[in-house]
């Protein structure tokens, strides 16, 4: 694992109005590396995902990328650096088969300025086999065709193939059933494998402690503590996000209370 | 209108441990070419699925056949036969206009009207030696140019260059005196056409009136302006202007009509068995080759009949021949081949599917969603204005009420028959050539039929349409979601 984190926020603050969602939060992902979010309904996940996107301005803090101050205005500005979000919903075109939704508003173009179809049927599926992904019968099968986990195993190639070194999955795996939930997160382990960041939000701490390497529990848009996932249980986990402390991890007695 | 495109850059886990094992076997399904059997069983699980593409409507047009022709004896005389066609080209290209609308999920009750004011922009061009500011008063001329540079401003302000340069013709004509040309005069109407579709559009995509309100509006409003270009109970001929009368009255000479049927069904034969043969040999999925043959030999045959048939006299008295492809199936061919070229070959096309399909996902793929909605009613508003010229050359001039009424209504029927779904992201052109020929064909066979009354025609149009709607319906409430 190398030692400089390839994307860091550095003490996010965000209010709406009176009420301050994200107190200094300090966040870290390693590349080669799944980093797991977690916390409660209302604890600021999303919202320091949306920060990330560029979608919400921060109040104050820094994001470095790769070790140097960036500034994220927008989502473009994400998606240049190689940060790419699966959102929950999923965005993938019902209509359009597999092909056309990984390189949708990127098409590879012919000399004739038309679609160059085969160029983008062997990327997508060099992408696909690249990921071991062995559920998808053709590469050209329409996605309202597709079970969930493979819908899910298609966003998450489009985030592949466009070369992105950050992922941040929110609740990939919420809607799946049990073998689906598995191939999903055997494919977030591979993307770390194959060196990227990711950054995996769940309320489901079986794939959490399943797949990642490292949690970040946010209590009250507090982080309540960064910890190794071989260094923890199940049981403290749940205490951190509900309590914002276990034992001597996590926010102090105090502080816990009062941001109560 | 193509966006800037990047390359992908080699995707980074190619060259890792990962990819080596899998590639080919993962996907042996469509790598290369799939076999007959395979894309049969495809075929049938799509139409159980409810994908049943112009299924409907071909089954339509072959049982409608067989009941007319048998139930009349001059339903399959080459006089009749030879109108078909002719009837029902106003339909299809309004119809081939409004398929793109309909992929986005909208819809464009304007059309017909938009149609019939656009054709009264060329009657008057053509009938006033292209003075057309002469014919237009009461501010009417003014309100027309104010019109064009409206639309003119929202094209430029929304990079939509093809518009821009079209309306720039259509201003030009406008202010000089060069519509007395009537093949110009025939592209001024085109070019409002266009105006009208880039003003709706943006009323629609900019402003955010839902599509059914904007054109209710508009279907009523340019039925007045029309009444005001022509002046109260006028109406301008067409007839003695050769070129304009020529589209829906006169025909390609027989050895000509072999030449365009070669051209088109050949150079659709040829293209698409070279694209399943290259892809076969890129190892890519690739329909089978003897699908695609067999896909050609029927249009071949279908075509190779109908030329036959035009080629011979179907003019029953003694006098002049009558014999050939009407001018305006050609006219149809060009617009089905560039529109379907534009839908299936272009990231215009491409993402005016995904916009249809899904408005969110496009826009977070980076697609200017209003923009694309803005386009698709500029194109439709062109077609549609294609469509009102042949509708004026079929009538021999432009009516007070030309493109109201029905017009409309049997357009949207002919894309909807011929398998474009209402609910928007699945349609092709060539389902408005389907649909348009079985809405065309139910009054045609059932005034043949003295003992049928008018009142049927109506009724059974409407039924065809109930069925294929509902057919759109179920095929999307069994998909999976």
């Amino acid at each position: 694992m190398s030692s400089t984190p390839i994307l860091e926020l550095r003490g996010i603050n965000k209010s709406f109005g009176a009420i301050q969602v994200l107190h200094s939060v300090d966040f870290r992902v390693y590349p080669g590396e799944v980093m797991a979010l977690v916390g409660d309904n209302g604890a600021g996940k999303s919202t320091l995902v949306k920060c990330v996107a560029g979608i919400y301005p921060m109040d104050s803090g820094e994001i470095l990328f790769d070790g140097a101050p960036v500034n994220i205005h927008g989502p473009r500005d994400a998606a240049a650096l190689g940060i790419e979000i699966v959102y929950q919903d999923l965005a993938l075109c019902d209509n359009l088969d597999i092909v056309q939704n990984m390189f949708l508003g990127r098409e590879n173009l012919t000399s004739m300025r038309t679609l160059d179809e085969g160029a983008m049927e062997r990327s997508a599926r060099k992408t696909l086999a690249g990921l071991s992904v062995r559920t998808v019968k053709s590469v050209r099968q329409v996605v309202s065709d597709l079970s969930g986990g493979q819908r899910q195993t298609v966003a998450i190639a489009k985030a592949v193939l466009w070369n992105n070194r950050v992922v941040l999955l929110d609740e990939p795996t919420a809607a799946l059933g049990v073998a689906q939930t598995d191939q999903v997160l055997s494919l977030v382990r591979r993307l770390a494998t194959n060196g990227l960041g990711v950054v995996l939000i769940s309320h489901n701490m079986n794939d959490v402690m399943k797949v990642a390497d490292r949690i970040t529990a946010l209590y009250l848009g507090k982080v309540a503590a960064e910890v190794k996932t071989a260094d923890i249980t199940h049981a403290q986990v749940v205490e951190l996000i509900t309590a914002g402390r276990t034992g001597n991890i996590g926010l102090k007695p105090a502080e816990a209370a009062q941001s109560a | 209108m193509t966006e800037p495109t990047q390359t992908p850059p080699p995707p980074i886990l190619a060259n890792t441990a990962a990819a080596e094992a899998p590639t080919e076997a993962a996907f042996s399904v469509d790598a290369g070419a799939t076999n007959l059997k395979d894309s049969v069983l495809a075929y049938v699980t799509r139409i159980r699925s409810g994908e049943v593409g112009a299924l409907p409507a071909v089954a339509g047009l072959v049982v409608l056949l067989v009941v007319f022709s048998t139930t009349t004896k001059i339903f399959l005389t080459r006089g009749n036969l030879a109108n078909l066609p002719t009837q029902a080209a106003p339909t299809i290209l309004i119809g081939m206009g409004l398929v793109f609308v309909l992929l986005l999920g909208e819809i464009d009750l304007s059309a017909g009207t938009a149609a019939g004011l656009a054709s009264a922009g060329m009657a008057i061009a053509v009938n006033f030696h292209g003075n057309i500011e002469t014919q237009l008063k009461g501010g009417m001329f003014g309100a027309y140019i104010v019109v064009m540079v409206l639309a003119l401003a929202v094209a430029a302000r929304e990079r939509l260059w093809p518009g821009v340069i079209a309306i720039l013709f259509g201003g030009v004509v406008l202010v000089t005196h060069i519509g007395s040309n009537q093949v110009v005069a025939m592209l001024l109407a085109v070019t409002t056409g266009t105006a009208i579709g880039i003003l709706t559009g943006f009323l629609r995509a900019r402003v955010g009136i839902p599509s059914f309100v904007v054109t209710l509006a508009l279907f009523l409003a340019w039925q007045g302006v029309l009444i005001q270009f022509l002046g109260a109970g006028n109406s301008f001929p067409t007839r003695e202007f050769k070129t304009i009368n020529a589209l829906e009255n006169t025909n390609i000479s027989p050895v000509l009509s072999w030449v365009v049927l070669i051209v088109f069904v050949g150079g659709y034969g040829a293209f698409t068995l070279y694209t399943s043969i290259r892809r076969r040999a890129q190892q890519l999925s690739a329909a089978p080759v003897s699908i695609v043959i067999g896909r050609f030999a029927i249009l071949a045959l279908l075509g190779a009949f109908s030329v036959f048939f035009l080629n011979k006299n179907r003019n029953p008295n003694k006098g002049h021949v009558i014999r050939g492809l009407p001018w305006v199936v050609l006219l149809i061919l060009v617009v089905l081949v560039a529109m379907t070229l534009l839908l299936s070959k272009t990231t215009f096309g491409r993402h005016l599917y995904a916009a249809g399909g899904n408005a969110e996902a496009a826009r977070r793929a980076g697609i200017d969603v209003p923009r694309m909605r803005i386009a698709a009613f500029g194109i439709s508003s062109s077609l549609a204005a294609i469509g009102g010229v042949v509708l004026a050359s079929k009538q021999g001039g432009v009516p007070a009420d030309a493109g109201g009424g029905n017009t409309l209504l049997f357009a949207v029927g002919a894309a909807v028959v011929g398998g474009t779904s209402l609910f928007g992201g699945r349609g092709r052109v060539r389902d408005a050539v389907l649909g348009g020929l079985v809405i065309t064909i139910i009054p045609n066979g059932l005034q043949l039929h003295p003992n049928v009354g008018a009142s049927y025609q109506y009724v059974i149009t409407g039924g065809f349409l109930l069925v294929a709607a509902a057919v759109d319906a179920l095929s999307r409430t069994r998909k999976p979601t």
